[in-house]
């Protein structure tokens, strides 16, 4: 029980993820993808007359049923499963995120940036909507997020995912080394 | 992750993609039915720029916030309630995309 109890290491997770793709194929041919439940979420609630959301989004309604898992597994995995362990950060950049000024490495989240009263900060409102917000429009332009191209694109072997992937990492990678240090002083 | 200081989600990501790999060789190679007996068939990607400009969007966000969509829903679930608003802006930014579409370079 203690294995369990423990963060997994990312050769657990890792490969658990990863079965998901033939899981989902075998299951019902249905091709692993989390971005696509925004889109359906705009369909069934906001279409609003766009061509984008008019589609039968309840063909695809199993994948709302996917990420309502997701929202229980992360339930279950902190209600049941963690021993509250702060979260473990390479050395260098807890010092780092310290003299950037966030002080809480006891959830998955720092609370110095991610809660209710810091969104209405102009940080946390950059963090948290401007950075959603970034993440709901740049997943549909490129077709997919981490899991329908990293993963289930890449499985695939297809060039495209490959292509988008490498745009996260660039996006995620000049975030972090020229823009961060700068939202982060806010 | 993006300081290079941790090999945590490289680790995640690539051996998720390994297993990935393997199993659709596997049911590629032979011909594995869906439990109802259909052939599984994977529709592939065309490559449009948004796959580029996309992607670097999203990126961008996802050095934010820390999470890309599925984290999004477990951190909710994790009691992070405020990620709702994250989520919520989320399927704000998905919903201009589909209202800007059209004008977009594809």
């Amino acid at each position: 029980m203690d294995l369990i109890n423990q963060p997994w290491p990312w050769y657990v997770a890792g490969p658990l993820i990863g079965l998901i793709v033939p899981a989902l194929l075998i299951i019902g041919n249905k091709t692993f993808g989390i971005s696509s439940s925004l889109r359906h979420i705009c369909a069934a609630c906001i279409p609003a007359n766009i061509s984008f959301f008019k589609y039968d989004w309840k063909k695809e309604s199993w994948n709302l049923l996917f990420v309502a898992g997701i929202v229980l597994g992360g339930f279950i995995a902190t209600q049941f499963l963690s021993a509250n362990h702060p979260v473990n950060i390479n050395p260098q950049t807890h010092t780092l995120l310290k003299q950037q000024g966030i002080k809480d490495f006891n959830g998955l989240l720092p609370k110095d940036i991610f809660s209710f009263d810091q969104l209405l900060t102009l940080r946390g409102f950059i963090f948290m909507v401007m950075g959603g917000f970034l993440v709901g429009f740049g997943t549909r332009y490129a077709g997919g997020c981490t899991s329908g191209h990293a993963i289930m694109g890449i499985s695939n072997l297809q060039w495209p995912s490959l292509v988008a992937t490498c745009c996260f990492m660039a996006g995620g990678f000049i975030m972090t080394w020229f823009i961060l240090p700068y939202l982060l002083h806010l | 992750m993006f300081r290079l200081q941790s090999f945590h989600m490289y680790g995640i990501i690539g051996s998720a993609i390994v297993v990935g790999i393997i199993s659709v060789l596997i049911i590629k190679g032979f011909n594995i039915k869906t439990l109802s007996g259909e052939p599984i068939v994977i529709p592939d990607k065309k490559f449009n720029w948004g796959n580029v400009y996309g992607g670097l969007i999203f990126g961008l966000g996802w050095a934010i916030t820390g999470a890309c969509p599925g984290p999004l829903f477990a951190q909710i679930g994790s009691g992070f309630l405020v990620t709702s608003v994250t989520l919520l802006s989320a399927i704000l930014g998905t919903w201009v995309y589909g209202a800007l579409r059209e004008k977009l370079p594809q």
